[in-house]
This record gives C-alpha cells, structure tokens and sequence, in this order.
C-alpha cells in the first residue's frame, strides 16, 4: 500500500525549478531514505509533503501529491495534514518550555484538554522516543536545557504525541555525536513498525542502515529510486554510482 | 552536573594557564599603544560611571533630608507641598498609556513581522513612520494633544488627553521593540509549531510572543521611563492641576510635571529635591520590578 | 580521499592479477610435470604454493583493512568482496595444483598410464578455464567469464569419460588398481578446479554487473 504517492510534480522558488517531474511511490511502515548532494531539492521534496513550502514565498508547486489517495493540497484541512505527518528538524527545536508542555503542545493544539490524558499521551510519547527514563525526573525542566541528542529525540518524542501517520525527518541526526545518532536510528527501526518514515540524509551509511528504500536526487530530478540493498550495492544509473562512491558530490 | 571531584582542592591548583602581571607587562613593552588605548578606554568607562554616581548623590544629598512626611500627605496645599497626589497622578497615567499604547504596539509589530509578506511597501511605510515619529521632540505631541484630545475633542485639559497623547509618543518605541523582539524568536520555533498541525494563532500566543516577552518588556520599561519622566507633552494635556485626580477626566499633575513646577516658582526648592528622590526611586522600583516580571515571564532559561 | 582509495582500489588489482598468473604458472608446471616428468618440478610446485598462499593473505588483509577503513558501496563493494572470494578459489587450485604434481611425482618412473586416458585434455582444458578467468578479470570482460562457464560443461564430461576409462584400465589389469585410483584422484582435482575457475568467472560477472549469473 502506497502511503504517499507523488506524480508529475515540480516545484519552482520564483524562476528557479527545483523539483522537476517526481514521480514516488513510497511504502507504509517503511524508512525511505532521501540521498544526493546539497541543493538537489530532497529537502524541499520532504518539506512538500506536509505543505511546509507553504510558508516560503514565492514557492510553486504542480502536479499530485497524495497521502493515502487523498490529495493533500486539495480540501484537506493543513493542519490536519500536519497533524497526520509529522516533522522533525535538521535542528533540534524544543520549545523554550518544561519537557511536559514541549509534548503536551501538540495535543493541546488538537483539543486534549484533560491533565490526565495529557499525563498519558506525555507518558507514551516520551517512551516510544526511548527517552522516558531519562527524563520521568525532569519533566517540568526547560527543555533548553537537555544535550543536543535528548533535544532530538524531546522532538521526536513530540512529533509522536499528535498521533501522526507519517514522521518526516529532514536530516534529523546531522548535527549530533554518533552515540545519539546511534540512538535515533535504532528509535526509526522501532518506529517503523507503527510509522511510514521518510527521512532526508547526508549521512549514506545511516540510509545503508535503516532505510527500506532510497531514493537519489540530482539538480532537482530523482535519479534512482529502489531498495536500499540494490542501490547502494548495484546502482543502475552512472550518477548514483558516481554520487554514492564519492566521485562527485 | 555532579561535583565529582569534590576531593580535590581546586582553589590551591597553581593553573599555569594564567596571564601573569609580568607577562602583562612584556607584551605592553612591545606594544606600547595598546596599554595607552587600555588607560584610554579604562578612563572612559570610569567617567561615564563617576559622572552617573555623581548625579544620583548630588540628588540623594540634596534631597533626601527633605524627604519628611509632610512630603507624602495625602493632600495638598500652599502650606504643605505635598507631592502624594503627584506619586497616584503618576502611577494612573503610567498605567492607563499602557493599557492603550501595549495592546496597539505589540499588535502592529505581530502584523509586521507575522502576517505582512516581506518587502510590502505598507511594511516599509510603516516602519519608516514609526522611525520619524519616535524622533519628533515631545513638546510637538503635547501641541498635538493640546489641539485634538484637549480642544477638538472636548476632553479638556485631563489625564485622559495625557495618556493618549502619551500613548502616541510611545506607540513607535513599543512597536518597534516589539518587532525586534519578535524577529529574533527563532524561526525553528514556528517551523515546529505549525509542524505540529498549530494555527498561526496558537503559534503566535503559545510560542513567539511568550519567546518574545523579555524583548517587549524591555521596550515597555523603555516606555514607562519615558512616561514618567515626561514634562513637556503633558503640561498643556492633563495640566498641572495640585490635587489627586478624581477621575480619568479632570486635570493632574505627575511627579515630573510636580517637580517642574515647584522648580519653575523658585519658592519650594528643597520639596523640589525631595520629589527628584522620590522620582529616582519610583524609576528604579519600576525597572526592578520589570526585570522581575521579565525573569518570571522569560520562559526557555533554566530556573 | 578518492584518489587515495582509487590507488589503493588499483593496487587490489594488480595485487589480485599477479596471483592469478602466479596460479596460471603453478598449474601449467603442474601439467608439465604431469605429462613430461620432471624431478625438478617438485621444488618449483612447492614454491608456488607457498607464493599463492601468501599472496592470499597479503590480498585478504588488503580488503579487509579496505572494507574497514571506505565503507565502500556500488562498484567499490563489489569489487572489494568479489576479491576477497576470488582468492579463496585461487588459493584452492594452487592446492589442487600441489595435489596433483605430488602424485604425478610417485607416478614418475612407471609407466605413464595418464596417457592411456583423457587426463591429458584435462589438464589442458582446466588451464585454459583458469587462464580464461584470469584473463576474463584482467580485461573485466563478461563474455571470457561467460565462455569459462560455458567450458565447465567440457571439463565434467571429461571427467565422466576418465571415469569409465579408468574402469576399463581395471578390468584389463588389475595390477594397475591403485594407480587407476590415482587416475580418478587426478581427474577430481582437475574438475574441481574447472569449478573454481567457474566460480571465479562468476565473481568477475559480479563485479562488473552485480549478479554472478549470466544472461
């Protein structure tokens, strides 16, 4: 079952076109992994799929993009869609608040009012992020003040909270230490039992590692899209394996 | 973190990776110009603050002597230059420009900075107004108040036509403070906002402006120093009547005003001293307690 | 860093090509004691068996510190782990070379009965395939790795023949038991190497197109 399927889309910032004609299929409880140098639009690919290029101006978009065959830049309500596909930044982003209103943000915002579900959800959030046991102490903490891996995985833990379908990671784990990196993958491989990941990366042994399947972007075009095995192992096009075996890039 | 080494006496560690007064002394030997921009700066810095020390004890002495009980009775008279009513003229003034200037302030900076696409001319517009009139001297807003709230508008001299002129001076300082506070919420904050399926309202009430507070309120301190501290937009505005205020409508005199006034005679110097202190004071405990509530409001720092 | 794992990736190369011809000769003095006697070819056997096994070593080490310190994907991993699979197989028929050039030597002084059967176009058969997937890695050729497959299918029905041949040898005297079992013995190893020049023709496939079968 296709969760997200995209067809004939392209994007332009203003004259520039960024994306050009994506066609993707992506898989529900499957990691996919985005790859390719920098300003290759995997980004911008990711940031389509929960209408975050909404809010750069100038951002064009055609073509289809479907969330469980319903087109998400239809009727559907944008912060249901949000709701539904989660977001976790390059950055780790916690709210200058406690660790408890960080992930009780999400639910407040969609109608939960009762402390005790709230408890709950804040509970069961920070457990499925893996991080429960070393924050139960510290809850009404500032989250400003945990490590950079523990603020990642606080905004997972967040991301989680809202029940979404989908989580998108744009290059979540690029700015932390391998221990924590570590830590958010096996979290994703977990994750993926309940979630459709899709996730943008620089880090090709982390696409080896936990992706399902990757895709490979070049100067806006989607160059290679298959299983991850096939196309770290056996790329079919010269660019990929030009890109993947470091000749260029 | 844990004080682990505990054991060791760290304060009779010889840390050799100090600067010493000999080492000090060789690079000066090599350098003689920046040990003569050091005396420079070091001197600079000591006027500046000898001057302000100065100022503050110059009034202190000449004030504070003065400060008898008399000075804080509860009414008025040729007898007794009390400056009571001048303190309640003051603080209602303060507080009534605020509640009209704050609410209009800080919304026209969320439009500018939340709503308005960039590189709108109003934007622009706007923002070079606010510029120009936050340069305007006073005294051309109380001319203004004068003529529209005062005459125009029938509200007599009043502390009513005080705070709204007020509020139009300090309109441009809350704005602008405010648009550079919200400016430098980090855009990783919206971003996760409205990732999480959040409105731009709940984005704006919940994350930047709470974010934002430390900024706005330094800007309403900003503003409230300069509401105090105001003389000339408010003597043809709200008047220099004597007595407490008995409503938003009649006239009154603030501390400031009080104090140009009994200067203005010649005939209750000392009073005159003794209010300064009582002013200094006020500025002080309205900065503190800013700083406070700033503190307490100020979210994202550990406690 | 590229250019430094291009360099290291060619010296692989040259490394695995030198084996591979260090194999051709072992094989070809082999057949040469085989066929022609030679008490001196003994020594030189030895000595190749002992280059080939060391060579293997110095080229596992050299993939394993390569696959260690590249992480290498795509070409680089196929090349990389089709080498290290390569040498077991030519570590192997140096073996089998070893093997039979020993028993070619206790051979030595009777009468050549290798002669009476197809062990001749054996041997000859199987250097070739050795020489052909050499050759087929070499020149990174597909069709010399296909047609060292396709050769496998010769060198088996020779072995079948050797088989009956020997049989046959038995049945016309029965003094030549033991050495006719020697004959099967040497017809083995020459098919099992054939298969391992089979298997090395597959990992050349691989590395080049990522499957070791052929279309």
């Amino acid at each position: 079952m296709d969760k997200f399927s995209i067809e004939n889309m392209d994007l332009y910032y203003g004259n520039f076109q960024a994306l050009k004609n994506i066609n993707l299929h992506m898989q529900e409880n499957k990691i996919t992994a985005f790859i390719g140098p920098s300003g290759c639009g995997k980004s911008t690919l990711l940031k389509s799929l929960n209408r975050m290029n909404d809010l750069v101006e100038g951002c064009k978009i055609t073509g289809d993009i479907r969330l469980d065959g319903e087109d998400i830049y239809g009727d559907m309500d944008i912060n249901i869609l949000r709701k539904r596909v989660g977001m976790v930044f390059q950055k780790a982003n916690p709210f200058p608040m406690s660790v408890y209103d960080n992930i009780a943000f999400g639910p407040r915002t969609h109608g939960v009012k009762s402390k005790r579900k709230l408890d709950e959800i804040v509970e069961e959030s920070l457990r499925a992020a893996a991080i429960w046991d070393e924050l139960k102490d510290r809850l009404k903490k500032s989250a400003l003040g945990l490590s950079g891996g523990q603020q990642q995985r606080l905004c997972i833990a967040r991301a989680l909270a809202v029940k979404p379908e989908v989580l998108l990671m744009d290059e979540a784990t690029s700015a932390l230490d391998p221990i924590s990196t570590g830590k958010i993958e096996e979290l994703c491989l977990k994750l993926k039992n309940e979630y459709t990941i899709i996730m943008v990366t620089h880090n090709m042994q982390q696409a080896l590692r936990i992706a399902d399947n990757t895709a490979f972007f070049l100067l806006g075009e989607m160059v290679e899209y298959g299983d991850t095995d096939s196309v770290f192992s056996s790329p079919k096009d010269k660019r990929t394996e030009e890109y993947i075996t470091g000749r260029f890039g | 973190m844990d004080d682990n080494n505990a054991a060791i006496d760290v304060k009779n560690i010889k840390a050799i990776n100090k600067v010493t007064f000999r080492q000090r002394m060789i690079s000066y030997k090599r350098k003689p110009l920046s040990l003569l921009l050091l005396i420079i700066v070091g001197l600079a810095a000591f006027l500046s603050a000898a001057v302000l020390v100065f100022l503050i004890v110059f009034i202190l002495i000449k004030g504070v002597p003065n400060l008898t009980p008399d000075l804080f009775a509860w009414e008025y008279n040729s007898e007794n230059v009390s400056c009571m009513p001048a303190i309640i003229n003051t603080l209602v003034i303060t507080v009534l420009t605020l509640i009209i200037a704050v609410p209009f302030g800080i919304g026209a900076a969320i439009y500018l900075v939340e709503y308005a696409k960039k590189g709108n001319r109003l934007v622009k517009v706007i923002r070079t107004m606010a510029e120009t009139l936050s340069g305007i001297p006073s005294i051309v807003y109380g001319l203004f108040g004068m003529m529209f709230f005062v005459t125009a508008l029938h509200w007599g001299t009043s502390i009513l036509s005080g705070a709204f002129t007020l509020a139009i001076m300090i309109l441009p300082t809350i704005m602008r403070t405010t648009e550079e506070a919200l400016l430098t919420v980090p855009d990783s904050y919206r971003e996760g906002s409205y990732g999480l399926g959040a409105g731009k309202l709940r984005t704006i009430f919940r994350i930047i402006l709470p974010s934002a507070m430390p900024g706005i309120l330094a800007g309403v301190i900003l503003a409230v120093g300069r509401i105090v501290g105001e003389t000339a937009a408010l003597i043809y505005t709200s008047g220099t009547a004597t007595g407490t205020a008995s409503s938003v409508m009649s006239s009154g005199r603030t501390l400031a005003i009080h104090m140009y006034v009994l200067a203005n005679e010649g005939l209750y110097t000392d009073q005159a001293w003794g209010t300064a202190v009582v002013l200094l004071v006020l500025v002080f405990g309205i900065n503190t307690l800013s700083a406070f509530i700033a503190k307490k409001l100020g979210t994202g720092k550990d406690k | 860093m590229r250019e430094y794992f291009d360099k290291e990736l060619r010296e692989l190369n040259n490394q695995l090509i030198e084996m591979g011809s260090l194999v051709e000769q072992a094989i070809k003095n082999t057949v040469g004691i085989l066929l022609k006697g030679g008490e001196n070819g003994i020594d030189k056997a030895v000595e190749y068996e002992e280059r080939i096994n060391s060579a293997e070593k110095t080229i596992q080490n050299h993939c394993i510190k390569l696959l260690l310190h590249q992480s290498p994907v795509a070409s680089d991993l196929r090349s990389i782990s089709s080498a290290l699979k390569m040498i077991t197989d030519l570590e192997r028929i140096g073996d089998h070379a070893i093997d039979i050039a020993e028993m070619s030597v206790y051979m030595l002084g009777k009468d050549n009965i290798y002669s009476m059967t197809h062990i001749p176009e054996m041997a000859e058969k199987a250097s070739e395939m050795v020489t052909l997937a050499i050759d087929a890695f070499v020149s990174k050729d597909t069709e010399l790795a296909k047609r060292v497959h396709d050769t496998d299918d010769v060198i088996d029905d020779l072995f079948n023949r050797v088989k009956d041949e020997t049989v046959e040898i038995i049945h016309g005297d029965k003094d030549l038991g033991t050495q006719a079992i020697d004959v099967v013995m040497v017809a083995k190893y020459f098919e099992r190497i054939g298969d391992h020049a089979v298997n090395i023709a597959e990992w050349v496939a691989f590395s080049i197109t990522g499957s070791t079968e052929f279309e």
